[in-house]
Protein backbone atom coordinates (compact mmCIF):
# COMPACT_ATOMS: atom_id res chain seq x y z
CA UNK A 1 0.00 0.00 0.00
CA UNK A 2 3.03 2.65 0.86
CA UNK A 3 4.54 1.35 -2.58
CA UNK A 4 1.76 2.56 -4.46
CA UNK A 5 1.19 5.38 -2.49
CA UNK A 6 5.13 6.70 -2.96
CA UNK A 7 4.74 5.62 -6.60
CA UNK A 8 1.77 8.08 -7.46
CA UNK A 9 3.43 10.80 -5.79
CA UNK A 10 6.10 10.06 -7.70
CA UNK A 11 4.00 10.73 -10.96
CA UNK A 12 2.21 14.06 -9.43
CA UNK A 13 5.72 15.50 -9.29
CA UNK A 14 6.58 14.26 -12.70
CA UNK A 15 3.29 15.93 -14.19
CA UNK A 16 3.87 19.09 -12.05
CA UNK A 17 7.40 19.22 -13.10
CA UNK A 18 5.80 19.06 -17.10
CA UNK A 19 3.17 21.42 -16.31
CA UNK A 20 6.01 24.13 -14.97
CA UNK A 21 8.03 23.66 -17.97
CA UNK A 22 5.16 23.85 -20.31
CA UNK A 23 3.94 27.47 -18.39
CA UNK A 24 7.73 28.36 -18.74
CA UNK A 25 7.66 27.89 -22.22
CA UNK A 26 4.42 29.34 -23.14
CA UNK A 27 5.75 32.43 -21.20
CA UNK A 28 8.33 32.36 -23.27
CA UNK A 29 6.02 32.14 -26.57
CA UNK A 30 4.18 35.19 -25.43
CA UNK A 31 7.23 37.58 -24.71
CA UNK A 32 8.43 36.12 -28.18
CA UNK A 33 5.40 36.92 -29.78
CA UNK A 34 5.45 40.42 -28.17
CA UNK A 35 8.41 41.63 -29.45
CA UNK A 36 7.22 40.63 -33.26
CA UNK A 37 4.45 42.13 -32.83
CA UNK A 38 6.30 45.17 -31.54
CA UNK A 39 9.08 44.40 -34.71
CA UNK A 40 5.77 44.63 -37.11
CA UNK A 41 4.43 47.76 -35.82
CA UNK A 42 7.89 49.77 -36.01
CA UNK A 43 8.06 47.97 -39.95
CA UNK A 44 4.56 49.53 -40.76
CA UNK A 45 5.41 53.20 -39.21
CA UNK A 46 8.46 52.92 -40.77
CA UNK A 47 7.47 52.35 -44.53
CA UNK A 48 4.66 54.87 -44.02
CA UNK A 49 6.45 57.15 -43.19
CA UNK A 50 9.26 56.27 -45.75
CA UNK A 51 6.53 56.83 -48.27
CA UNK A 52 4.88 59.79 -47.33
CA UNK A 53 8.50 61.13 -47.61
CA UNK A 54 8.39 59.84 -51.63
CA UNK A 55 10.75 57.14 -50.38
CA UNK A 56 14.25 56.90 -50.53
CA UNK A 57 16.31 57.76 -53.53
CA UNK A 58 16.92 54.13 -54.83
CA UNK A 59 13.04 53.45 -54.22
CA UNK A 60 12.33 56.64 -56.06
CA UNK A 61 15.05 55.84 -58.94
CA UNK A 62 13.20 52.31 -59.32
CA UNK A 63 9.38 53.70 -59.08
CA UNK A 64 11.20 55.49 -62.16
CA UNK A 65 12.54 52.61 -64.41
CA UNK A 66 9.53 50.56 -63.49
CA UNK A 67 7.55 53.62 -65.03
CA UNK A 68 9.70 54.10 -68.19
CA UNK A 69 9.63 50.02 -68.62
CA UNK A 70 5.76 50.40 -68.72
CA UNK A 71 5.99 52.90 -71.07
CA UNK A 72 8.29 51.53 -73.25
CA UNK A 73 6.00 47.98 -73.60
CA UNK A 74 3.45 50.34 -74.33
CA UNK A 75 5.41 51.98 -77.33
CA UNK A 76 6.35 48.31 -78.38
CA UNK A 77 3.01 47.13 -77.94
CA UNK A 78 1.61 50.14 -80.42
CA UNK A 79 4.42 49.21 -82.47
CA UNK A 80 3.54 45.85 -82.85
CA UNK A 81 -0.01 46.84 -83.87
CA UNK A 82 0.62 49.17 -86.48
CA UNK A 83 3.06 46.55 -87.90
CA UNK A 84 0.46 43.78 -87.65
CA UNK A 85 -1.90 46.33 -89.66
CA UNK A 86 0.79 46.90 -91.91
CA UNK A 87 1.39 43.02 -92.58
CA UNK A 88 -2.41 42.71 -93.27
CA UNK A 89 -2.51 45.45 -95.30
CA UNK A 90 0.81 43.84 -97.19
CA UNK A 91 -1.12 40.44 -97.43
CA UNK A 92 -4.42 42.08 -98.98
CA UNK A 93 -2.24 44.03 -101.20
CA UNK A 94 -0.12 40.50 -102.28
CA UNK A 95 -3.88 38.56 -102.95
CA UNK A 96 -5.26 41.41 -105.06
CA UNK A 97 -1.87 41.30 -107.29
CA UNK A 98 -1.75 37.43 -107.29
CA UNK A 99 -5.94 38.09 -108.78
CA UNK A 100 -4.48 40.96 -111.22
CA UNK A 101 -1.84 38.49 -112.59
CA UNK A 102 -4.22 35.69 -112.88
CA UNK A 103 -6.40 37.67 -114.48
CA UNK A 104 -3.60 39.00 -116.56
CA UNK A 105 -2.41 35.86 -117.73
CA UNK A 106 -5.91 34.89 -118.80
CA UNK A 107 -6.02 37.70 -121.03
CA UNK A 108 -2.85 37.35 -122.59
CA UNK A 109 -3.33 34.08 -123.38
CA UNK A 110 -6.64 34.65 -124.40
CA UNK A 111 -5.53 37.31 -127.03
CA UNK A 112 -2.64 35.79 -128.00
CA UNK A 113 -4.32 32.66 -129.50
CA UNK A 114 -7.31 34.95 -130.52
CA UNK A 115 -4.93 36.00 -133.27
CA UNK A 116 -2.47 32.81 -133.75
CA UNK A 117 -4.59 31.88 -137.05
CA UNK A 118 -6.56 33.21 -139.65
CA UNK A 119 -7.99 29.77 -140.26
CA UNK A 120 -11.88 30.61 -139.61
CA UNK A 121 -12.69 27.34 -138.30
CA UNK A 122 -9.71 27.58 -136.07
CA UNK A 123 -10.38 30.62 -134.87
CA UNK A 124 -13.85 29.09 -133.46
CA UNK A 125 -12.09 26.53 -132.10
CA UNK A 126 -10.26 29.44 -130.16
CA UNK A 127 -13.35 30.98 -129.23
CA UNK A 128 -14.80 27.59 -128.21
CA UNK A 129 -11.42 26.77 -125.87
CA UNK A 130 -11.39 30.50 -124.23
CA UNK A 131 -15.18 30.07 -122.91
CA UNK A 132 -14.47 26.60 -121.67
CA UNK A 133 -11.09 26.62 -120.13
CA UNK A 134 -10.68 30.42 -118.72
CA UNK A 135 -15.00 31.38 -118.51
CA UNK A 136 -15.55 28.63 -117.09
CA UNK A 137 -19.11 27.86 -119.21
CA UNK A 138 -20.60 24.57 -119.87
CA UNK A 139 -23.30 24.96 -122.73
CA UNK A 140 -22.58 28.03 -125.15
CA UNK A 141 -22.91 28.90 -128.95
CA UNK A 142 -21.73 31.04 -131.55
CA UNK A 143 -23.85 32.96 -133.75
CA UNK A 144 -23.07 34.85 -136.54
CA UNK A 145 -24.72 37.17 -138.41
CA UNK A 146 -26.31 36.78 -142.08
CA UNK A 147 -26.24 40.22 -143.88
CA UNK A 148 -28.81 38.73 -146.49
CA UNK A 149 -31.18 37.36 -144.31
CA UNK A 150 -30.41 39.76 -141.13
CA UNK A 151 -30.79 37.34 -138.94
CA UNK A 152 -27.76 35.41 -136.62
CA UNK A 153 -27.32 31.85 -137.87
CA UNK A 154 -25.67 29.26 -135.02
CA UNK A 155 -21.98 28.06 -136.46
CA UNK A 156 -20.77 26.57 -133.51
CA UNK A 157 -22.21 24.62 -130.07
CA UNK A 158 -20.44 23.16 -127.14
CA UNK A 159 -22.25 21.18 -124.56
CA UNK A 160 -25.94 21.90 -126.98
CA UNK A 161 -26.42 20.37 -130.26
CA UNK A 162 -26.14 22.97 -132.78
CA UNK A 163 -29.17 22.40 -133.68
CA UNK A 164 -30.70 23.11 -130.72
CA UNK A 165 -30.10 26.93 -131.15
CA UNK A 166 -31.96 29.04 -132.82
CA UNK A 167 -31.49 31.55 -135.62
CA UNK A 168 -32.32 35.05 -134.83
CA UNK A 169 -33.58 37.88 -136.13
CA UNK A 170 -32.14 41.18 -135.45
CA UNK A 171 -33.77 43.05 -132.42
CA UNK A 172 -35.53 39.73 -131.62
CA UNK A 173 -35.71 38.58 -128.31
CA UNK A 174 -32.71 38.80 -125.78
CA UNK A 175 -30.30 37.95 -128.34
CA UNK A 176 -31.40 39.85 -131.16
CA UNK A 177 -31.54 42.58 -129.27
CA UNK A 178 -27.87 42.48 -128.42
CA UNK A 179 -26.85 42.22 -131.61
CA UNK A 180 -29.06 45.38 -132.43
CA UNK A 181 -28.12 47.52 -129.51
CA UNK A 182 -24.29 45.82 -129.23
CA UNK A 183 -24.62 45.98 -125.20
CA UNK A 184 -24.04 42.84 -123.63
CA UNK A 185 -26.72 41.13 -121.46
CA UNK A 186 -25.98 39.48 -118.30
CA UNK A 187 -27.84 37.46 -115.83
CA UNK A 188 -27.17 35.79 -112.58
CA UNK A 189 -27.10 32.36 -112.34
CA UNK A 190 -28.51 33.01 -108.85
CA UNK A 191 -31.39 34.50 -110.19
CA UNK A 192 -34.88 32.96 -110.69
CA UNK A 193 -34.40 30.62 -113.16
CA UNK A 194 -35.54 31.54 -116.68
CA UNK A 195 -37.66 28.88 -118.75
CA UNK A 196 -34.97 26.66 -119.95
CA UNK A 197 -35.22 26.90 -123.92
CA UNK A 198 -32.32 28.75 -125.65
CA UNK A 199 -33.48 32.16 -126.38
CA UNK A 200 -32.85 32.86 -122.52
CA UNK A 201 -29.25 33.09 -122.30
CA UNK A 202 -27.15 33.78 -118.62
CA UNK A 203 -24.94 35.59 -121.03
CA UNK A 204 -25.37 37.37 -124.30
CA UNK A 205 -22.04 38.89 -126.07
CA UNK A 206 -21.84 40.82 -129.19
CA UNK A 207 -19.06 40.42 -131.54
CA UNK A 208 -18.19 43.96 -132.66
CA UNK A 209 -16.02 45.52 -134.86
CA UNK A 210 -16.16 49.02 -133.72
CA UNK A 211 -20.11 49.67 -133.91
CA UNK A 212 -20.95 46.93 -136.18
CA UNK A 213 -21.82 43.46 -134.47
CA UNK A 214 -20.96 40.78 -136.50
CA UNK A 215 -21.84 37.98 -134.18
CA UNK A 216 -22.87 37.23 -130.79
CA UNK A 217 -21.63 34.33 -128.05
CA UNK A 218 -24.72 33.60 -125.86
CA UNK A 219 -23.81 31.08 -122.79
CA UNK A 220 -26.28 28.96 -121.24
CA UNK A 221 -25.21 26.87 -118.34
CA UNK A 222 -21.50 27.37 -116.55
CA UNK A 223 -19.66 24.42 -115.40
CA UNK A 224 -20.65 22.91 -111.93
CA UNK A 225 -17.70 24.22 -109.96
CA UNK A 226 -18.21 27.83 -111.24
CA UNK A 227 -21.24 29.57 -108.90
CA UNK A 228 -20.84 32.51 -110.83
CA UNK A 229 -19.24 34.98 -112.59
CA UNK A 230 -16.15 36.85 -111.52
CA UNK A 231 -14.58 40.20 -112.98
CA UNK A 232 -12.06 38.23 -114.83
CA UNK A 233 -14.89 36.76 -116.44
CA UNK A 234 -16.53 39.84 -117.41
CA UNK A 235 -12.55 41.50 -118.62
CA UNK A 236 -12.77 37.89 -121.18
CA UNK A 237 -16.04 38.85 -122.45
CA UNK A 238 -15.04 42.61 -123.18
CA UNK A 239 -11.86 41.21 -124.76
CA UNK A 240 -13.88 38.39 -126.88
CA UNK A 241 -16.50 41.14 -127.73
CA UNK A 242 -13.43 43.10 -129.65
CA UNK A 243 -10.80 40.45 -130.52
CA UNK A 244 -13.14 37.24 -131.33
CA UNK A 245 -14.69 39.60 -133.29
CA UNK A 246 -11.87 41.22 -135.21
CA UNK A 247 -10.25 37.51 -135.26
CA UNK A 248 -13.31 36.40 -137.03
CA UNK A 249 -13.28 39.04 -139.68
CA UNK A 250 -9.47 38.62 -140.49
CA UNK A 251 -10.33 34.83 -141.08
CA UNK A 252 -13.14 35.39 -142.82
CA UNK A 253 -11.15 37.93 -145.05
CA UNK A 254 -8.08 35.76 -145.68
CA UNK A 255 -10.14 32.79 -146.56
CA UNK A 256 -12.12 35.10 -149.45
CA UNK A 257 -8.64 35.99 -150.49
CA UNK A 258 -7.39 33.10 -150.84
CA UNK A 259 -10.06 31.50 -152.65
CA UNK A 260 -10.36 34.48 -154.99
CA UNK A 261 -6.44 34.06 -155.54
CA UNK A 262 -7.81 30.47 -156.23
CA UNK A 263 -9.84 31.55 -158.87
CA UNK A 264 -8.21 33.83 -160.31
CA UNK A 265 -4.95 32.13 -160.72
CA UNK A 266 -7.76 29.41 -162.06
CA UNK A 267 -8.57 31.99 -164.94
CA UNK A 268 -5.07 33.48 -165.45
CA UNK A 269 -3.60 29.37 -165.94
CA UNK A 270 -6.72 29.05 -168.85
CA UNK A 271 -6.00 32.53 -170.39
CA UNK A 272 -2.37 31.60 -170.76
CA UNK A 273 -2.40 27.89 -171.51
CA UNK B 1 19.93 21.26 -113.35
CA UNK B 2 16.46 22.51 -113.88
CA UNK B 3 12.85 20.21 -113.78
CA UNK B 4 11.70 18.68 -116.58
CA UNK B 5 7.47 18.84 -117.31
CA UNK B 6 5.56 17.14 -119.44
CA UNK B 7 1.85 19.07 -120.38
CA UNK B 8 -0.93 16.66 -121.66
CA UNK B 9 -3.47 18.58 -122.71
CA UNK B 10 -5.75 18.67 -126.22
CA UNK B 11 -6.78 22.68 -125.90
CA UNK B 12 -2.98 24.75 -127.18
CA UNK B 13 -5.07 27.85 -125.28
CA UNK B 14 -4.81 25.79 -122.11
CA UNK B 15 -1.15 24.65 -122.74
CA UNK B 16 -0.24 28.07 -122.87
CA UNK B 17 -1.95 28.96 -119.99
CA UNK B 18 -0.40 26.64 -118.14
CA UNK B 19 3.27 27.07 -119.57
CA UNK B 20 2.94 30.65 -118.97
CA UNK B 21 2.11 30.17 -115.19
CA UNK B 22 5.06 27.61 -114.86
CA UNK B 23 7.60 30.27 -116.49
CA UNK B 24 8.39 31.56 -112.83
CA UNK B 25 9.84 28.65 -111.76
CA UNK B 26 13.36 29.03 -112.86
CA UNK B 27 14.92 26.47 -115.12
CA UNK B 28 12.36 24.59 -115.85
CA UNK B 29 11.63 22.43 -118.96
CA UNK B 30 8.21 22.05 -120.40
CA UNK B 31 7.40 19.54 -123.35
CA UNK B 32 4.12 19.60 -124.22
CA UNK B 33 2.07 16.25 -125.83
CA UNK B 34 -1.18 17.10 -127.69
CA UNK B 35 -3.22 14.52 -126.65
CA UNK B 36 -3.14 11.45 -124.45
CA UNK B 37 -1.64 9.05 -126.86
CA UNK B 38 1.09 11.53 -127.45
CA UNK B 39 1.51 11.84 -123.69
CA UNK B 40 1.76 8.33 -123.17
CA UNK B 41 4.68 8.55 -126.29
CA UNK B 42 6.74 11.55 -124.51
CA UNK B 43 6.76 10.02 -120.77
CA UNK B 44 7.73 6.98 -121.64
CA UNK B 45 10.78 8.43 -124.40
CA UNK B 46 11.68 11.23 -121.79
CA UNK B 47 12.25 11.43 -117.96
CA UNK B 48 10.01 14.25 -116.53
CA UNK B 49 9.91 15.29 -112.71
CA UNK B 50 6.03 15.73 -113.05
CA UNK B 51 3.44 15.75 -115.32
CA UNK B 52 0.37 17.40 -115.85
CA UNK B 53 -2.61 15.86 -117.18
CA UNK B 54 -6.04 16.74 -118.45
CA UNK B 55 -9.13 14.47 -118.50
CA UNK B 56 -11.22 14.77 -121.54
CA UNK B 57 -8.71 14.52 -124.14
CA UNK B 58 -8.90 12.61 -128.19
CA UNK B 59 -7.17 9.13 -128.55
CA UNK B 60 -6.45 7.99 -124.94
CA UNK B 61 -8.13 10.19 -121.91
CA UNK B 62 -6.39 11.08 -118.95
CA UNK B 63 -6.78 8.46 -116.31
CA UNK B 64 -6.35 6.26 -118.90
CA UNK B 65 -2.84 7.50 -119.42
CA UNK B 66 -2.16 8.00 -115.73
CA UNK B 67 -3.20 4.00 -114.87
CA UNK B 68 -0.65 2.86 -117.57
CA UNK B 69 1.70 5.41 -116.15
CA UNK B 70 0.99 4.16 -112.86
CA UNK B 71 2.23 0.36 -113.88
CA UNK B 72 5.19 1.86 -115.38
CA UNK B 73 8.47 1.32 -113.29
CA UNK B 74 10.03 4.62 -114.67
CA UNK B 75 6.81 7.12 -114.23
CA UNK B 76 5.18 5.44 -111.63
CA UNK B 77 5.98 7.54 -109.09
CA UNK B 78 6.68 10.87 -110.58
CA UNK B 79 4.04 13.78 -109.23
CA UNK B 80 0.84 13.76 -111.43
CA UNK B 81 -1.21 17.10 -111.30
CA UNK B 82 -5.09 16.81 -113.23
CA UNK B 83 -6.16 20.14 -114.20
CA UNK B 84 -9.75 19.27 -115.84
CA UNK B 85 -13.03 20.46 -116.31
CA UNK B 86 -14.84 17.42 -114.45
CA UNK B 87 -15.11 18.45 -111.30
CA UNK B 88 -17.49 15.87 -110.23
CA UNK B 89 -16.74 13.07 -107.04
CA UNK B 90 -16.58 10.38 -108.72
CA UNK B 91 -13.88 11.42 -110.95
CA UNK B 92 -11.81 13.01 -108.04
CA UNK B 93 -12.58 9.80 -106.30
CA UNK B 94 -10.97 7.71 -109.40
CA UNK B 95 -8.31 10.08 -109.76
CA UNK B 96 -6.96 9.23 -106.18
CA UNK B 97 -7.26 6.06 -106.61
CA UNK B 98 -4.79 6.20 -109.61
CA UNK B 99 -1.98 7.97 -107.23
CA UNK B 100 -2.91 11.52 -108.45
CA UNK B 101 -0.61 14.55 -106.42
CA UNK B 102 -3.09 16.91 -107.29
CA UNK B 103 -6.59 18.05 -108.83
CA UNK B 104 -7.31 21.52 -110.19
CA UNK B 105 -10.64 21.99 -111.68
CA UNK B 106 -11.12 24.88 -114.83
CA UNK B 107 -11.21 27.33 -115.13
CA UNK B 108 -7.88 27.18 -113.18
CA UNK B 109 -5.74 30.24 -111.57
CA UNK B 110 -2.30 30.48 -113.00
CA UNK B 111 -1.43 31.16 -109.74
CA UNK B 112 -3.01 28.18 -108.02
CA UNK B 113 -1.23 25.97 -110.87
CA UNK B 114 2.35 27.74 -109.86
CA UNK B 115 1.90 26.94 -106.32
CA UNK B 116 0.90 23.10 -106.97
CA UNK B 117 3.58 22.38 -109.56
CA UNK B 118 6.38 23.77 -107.83
CA UNK B 119 5.23 22.29 -104.21
CA UNK B 120 5.55 18.81 -105.70
CA UNK B 121 8.71 19.56 -107.67
CA UNK B 122 10.01 20.38 -103.74
CA UNK B 123 8.98 17.38 -102.84
CA UNK B 124 6.10 18.85 -100.88
CA UNK B 125 2.50 18.06 -100.01
CA UNK B 126 0.58 19.73 -103.22
CA UNK B 127 -0.96 22.76 -100.47
CA UNK B 128 -1.78 24.78 -103.41
CA UNK B 129 -4.39 22.04 -105.29
CA UNK B 130 -7.88 20.73 -104.58
CA UNK B 131 -6.56 17.48 -103.29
Amino acid sequence: MTKDINELFTKGKDFLDIYSKVAEFSKELMEENRKLQGRINELIARREAMLASGGDEQESGLMRRLEELKKEKQEILNHYRQVEEENKDFLHRYMEIETENNNLANLYVASYQLHSTLDLKEVLEIITEIIINLIGAHAFGILMLNEKRAVLEPVKAEGIPIEALPTVRIGEGIIGKVAKDGETYYRDPADKPLPTDYSHPLVCLPLKIKEETIGVIVVYKLLAQKAKLVKVDYDLFNLLAAHAATAIFSAKLYGDSVRKQATIKGFLDLLTH
Amino acid sequence: MGHRVLIVEDSPTMRQLVAFALRAIPDLQITEAVDGLDGLKKAQAGNFDLAIVDINMPLMDGLKLIGILRQDPKNQRIPIVIISTEGGVETKRRAEALGVNAYITKPILSGLVYKTVKALLEGEEAGGGEK
